[in-house]
């Protein structure tokens, strides 16, 4: 019955979704629901980790906020309030999960562009 | 809607978006159709209800005295149960119920069995803290604790919360919201969780506290 499952959110899954994984860098537009009012808002960082499947599978991108301090953010692929994801800068990584960025700073937290 | 409730199986849980971007935890659950297979009135049987069927079943599985009570409505159900009515007279025997007897945002009781869990311990089926995990202890972390004073009353009183058979019990969670309802796949979606493990039987009742 899985299957049946997968059929009911199958719709709300989006299809806009560009390649995109861990190490990269992406640029998330957000919609911020402010009372009445909605506003995009973009969020810029390096993924670091992509979980979960189907219509629960998300992704955290991190980024270094004001004064140094790190700041993460985990979306729902498929929510409607992703406005957009955008791929900025692919990255060139050896892990799934990118956890042991939070204990490194500045040059030691670069990563490599991935080219081809 | 008269009848206060339908017969379902219980499916899944998954997540749907509402139109302002939220996602809701929602249980699916396959209800009907149902079949009426006899009213139950006062005058025969002292009580009003409704007894409906509902689930597929190879006929030869069932014995005559079962397939006699539904010879009047010519099908074969896994499953038999009565069900609560604001005016049985409202239904025949033969009727189809759909899902369509809900509404999206209506509140609704759901009543399963619970998933069994074995003998537990009181942590886990009572929610006991334990005891301490440092300053010396051993094999205390998951005890019980005391079970009641000395001398006066010299006994464990009666209901005294301990260690045992956990789950598998008939629990009915109440005020859940039917978020969607599809009536071509028969289909409730009801936000929340609701007893029982997947393909359990569940009974999905309009709500007996409407208001809070």
């Amino acid at each position: 019955m899985a299957n049946l499952l997968q059929e009911i959110v199958k719709d709300q899954l989006r299809t806009d979704v560009p390649e995109f994984g861990v190490g990269d860098t992406v640029r998330v537009s957000v919609r911020v629901v402010e009372g009445e009012r909605e506003r995009l808002q973009d969020f810029e960082g390096i993924v670091i980790r992509r979980r979960a499947g189907g219509i629960n599978e998300n992704f955290t991108v991190r980024r270094i906020g004001a004064h140094g301090i790190g700041v993460e953010r985990t979306f729902l692929l498929h929510s409607p309030r992703v406005e957009t994801i955008k791929l900025v800068r692919r990255g060139k990584v050896r892990r799934a999960k990118l956890y042991y960025l939070r204990n490194l700073s500045g040059k030691a937290a670069r990563i490599k562009e991935r080219r081809y | 809607m008269t009848i206060h409730g339908l017969l379902g199986r219980k499916l899944g849980m998954t997540t749907v978006f509402s139109e302002r971007g939220e996602a809701i935890p929602v249980t699916v659950i396959e209800a009907g159709p149902n079949h009426v297979l006899n009213i139950r009135t006062k005058d025969r049987d002292g009580y009003e209800a409704v007894q409906i069927g509902f689930g597929d079943t190879n006929p030869r599985k069932l014995t005559k005295p079962v397939l006699g009570q539904m010879k009047g409505a010519g099908v074969a159900v896994r499953y038999m149960r009565e069900m609560s009515a604001d005016d049985v007279s409202e239904h025949n025997v033969g009727d189809t119920l759909d899902v369509d007897l809900f509404n999206a945002d209506d509140l609704v009781d759901v009543t399963g069995t619970s998933k069994g869990k074995g003998f537990a311990g009181v942590m886990k089926r009572h929610g006991f803290k334990g005891g301490k995990r440092t300053h010396g202890q051993s094999d205390r972390m998951r005890a019980p604790g005391s079970l009641g004073a000395g001398t006066t009353p010299g006994k464990v009183w009666k209901g005294k919360r301990m260690a045992g058979r956990m789950g598998n019990d008939r629990k009915t969670i109440q005020r859940l919201r039917v978020v969607r309802i599809d009536g071509e796949r028969h289909l409730l979606l009801i936000k929340g969780s609701v007893p029982g493990a997947k393909n359990g039987l569940v009974y999905v009742r309009r709500t007996v506290k409407p208001k809070k």
